[in-house]
């Protein structure tokens, strides 16, 4: 049993890419990943305690003036209903990050499985399973979105299903790649010899040398996830109103753009600060753990 | 090559068949009716039933969808009910002004990336380079709809420089319709091309014969421009083909922020109307292209690089 540890060892050795802390002081080299880490965090801080930092009700109807410029009552002015537009700025962040996170993540746990099924199961698996990725992949991206939200109607729950199931082609193809790699490796031939099964090669060896990859991609994906519901927003296909939303801030003070400026200021500062601090963070990430990745998708 | 030319064609078609039928299943697997949608909540049974003979739906499963994929073939995609006119007529109205817009945009990102990309290269760590790196991803980062509607903003409302809604007419016009609009698609072009050409340029002028040529003192730009600039490209012609599904996103934005005619603006007014003929027919002539355009640059590199024929 020492030997069988031996090899669990040593396999997983190259992936030993460092502790968190060395991780962080690379971090703290790399400028640009710095400044995504401060406004990824300056956005993550402000979406969790939103109720706390707003100073009005984000959806109340207000009697006082409208298109309002910015003043101590009103931070950021008032909207075409009188709304607060920073109270609304404030929790509009939470849809972005909510969105991100489940639909990435569902579509990383199905992309990992899928994955893991084309790269370790029969050969008429795999193709079936490439034929459906690159299905989904030649679907046209917003178009398609817009399809499937005309059938299924407007709403988070469409936008979350649409990004998780465009997105989950290109994890389960970076799954299968390193999986089928690592299957015919001497080590998986060894630990199979020593009468391991599947489900064991798969979760101690498979898993961990495929998870970290897999990580910093879902990673690189955060902005055009947020990028991708505050478009639709924008469409009006995104989250119902009165929910206060980036995209639907920036689509507000579209229509009223002859009006006053401040909506549209309002509504897309936040959304380049978010999708520059992710992609900032993300290709930080790459850089750190693995420079090569993306290079072959 | 051959070989991979069928194979590569014989996917090609397999991923048309199988889209083709998953968007088919999508529509018909959903609850609802589509033609109570269509006609609304007044409609009595009668009208229903007579919608549903017209459009099919009184058929078994398996007979709907090979009459679909028949009606295809003859480029038929079905018939739009609130026009009465067929839907490939209006979709195919509207494809020029997607197709210019895609064109414009990425023709002058393109030619603004490739100098930059060299430039960025032979200054390798300079401060033009660093900053040009930086901005590069920060372009590529910020949604190409949100550059749209600042463009908007200061060039048209505040600037009054240039027109903000529609195509224009007459050549001069619709070039003057086109800047802002494409200057919002191809912004982030500019930056994913020009960090392409300048990877794969500093691979190139490692090499022995771009040594060679520098020993000869042959001037760095003349090597750039002559020897290594001919293979650096590479990358770029066939990431276009790809490129296409994401300027198609960001023309459906474009379209509607700038009120221009074209696909994006046909199936955002077709979503919001419940349109759903037209809205399936935009999604399939969109999927056309992306396969075609995906399957054209696959053959492309696999004709000027071998090794990419064996993954297939």
């Amino acid at each position: 049993m020492a030997s069988l540890e031996a090899i669990h060892t040593e396999a997983n050795a190259g992936q030993g890419h460092g502790s968190f802390r060395t991780v962080l002081r690379q971090l703290r080299k790399n400028r640009l990943g710095t400044l995504g880490v401060v406004l990824v965090l300056f956005i993550a801080v402000s979406a969790i305690f939103a109720p706390l930092i707003i100073t009005h009700d984000p959806t109340r109807i207000m009697v006082g003036p409208r298109l309002a410029d910015p003043s101590l009552n009103f931070l950021l002015g008032t909207d075409q209903l009188g709304r607060d537009t920073f109270s609304r700025v404030i929790m509009g962040g939470r849809i972005p990050l909510l969105v991100a996170f489940v639909s990435l993540g569902s579509s990383l746990a199905v992309g990992l499985v899928l994955g893991l099924l084309a790269g370790f199961g029969p050969r008429w698996l795999d193709n079936l399973l490439l034929l459906i990725f690159d299905t989904i992949r030649s679907f046209p991206g917003i178009i398609f979105a817009l399809a499937v939200i005309a059938l299924l109607g407007p709403s988070l729950t469409s936008v979350i299903l649409v990004i998780a199931i465009t997105s989950m082609p290109i994890y389960a193809r970076v799954v299968r790649t390193q999986t089928e790699a690592l299957r015919s490796s001497e080590y998986i031939a060894a630990e199979r010899s020593m009468g391991a099964g599947t489900n064991r090669i798969l979760a101690v060896h498979v898993l961990p040398n495929v998870i970290g990859p897999l990580l910093i991609l879902v990673s690189m994906d955060v902005p055009a996830v947020i990028a991708v519901e505050a478009g639709l927003s924008f469409l009006g296909m995104g989250v119902r109103p009165p929910t206060p939303d980036w995209g639907a801030i920036l689509n507000d003070g579209y229509s009223y753009i002859h009006e006053s400026v401040w909506l549209v200021i309002a509504g897309g500062i936040p959304i380049t600060l978010a999708t520059l601090g992710f992609t900032f963070l993300g290709e930080a990430l790459r850089d750190i753990f693995d420079p090569k990745l993306r290079k072959d998708l | 090559m051959l070989l991979y030319l069928i194979k590569r064609v014989v996917l090609a078609i397999a991923i048309v068949v199988v889209a083709v039928t998953l968007l088919f299943l999508m529509i018909r697997a959903l609850p609802g009716d589509p033609a109570a949608v269509l006609l609304g909540p007044r409609a009595t049974p009668e009208m229903k039933a007579q919608l549903h003979e017209q459009m099919g739906l009184d058929k078994p499963f398996v007979v709907q969808l090979a009459a679909f994929f028949g009606g295809l073939l003859n480029g038929d995609l079905g018939f739009d009910v609130f026009s009465r006119r067929p839907v490939a007529d209006i979709v195919f109205e509207q494809l020029p002004y997607t197709i210019e817009l895609i064109l414009v945009s990425i023709l002058w990102a393109v030619s603004v990336a490739v100098p930059l990309g060299c430039y960025s290269a032979m200054r390798r760590n300079s401060v033009i380079d660093q900053v040009v790196g930086v901005v590069a991803v920060a372009t590529m980062a910020i949604p190409s709809f949100v550059v749209a509607v600042y463009a908007l903003l200061i060039f048209a409302v505040m600037l009054g420089w240039l027109p903000a809604i529609g195509a224009g007419n007459g050549l001069w016009d619709r070039l003057i319709h086109l800047i802002l609009p494409s200057l919002a698609i191809g912004i982030s072009w500019v930056g994913y091309v020009s960090r392409l050409v300048r990877a794969s340029m500093l691979e190139i002028l490692g090499e022995t014969h771009i040594r060679m040529a520098r020993s000869f003192g042959i001037s760095e730009w003349r090597i750039v421009a002559r020897y290594a600039l001919p293979l650096a490209i590479l990358p770029t012609v066939t990431i276009l083909g790809v490129g296409i599904a994401w300027l198609l996103s960001s023309a459906v934005f474009i379209e509607v922020v700038f009120a221009r005619p074209g696909i994006g603006a046909l199936i955002v007014n077709a979503v919001n109307t419940r349109n759903y003929p037209i809205v399936m027919g935009t999604v399939l002539v969109t999927t056309f292209l992306i396969v075609a355009a995906t399957t054209i640059s696959d053959l492309i590199n696999g004709a000027l690089d071998p090794r990419t024929r064996e993954k297939l």
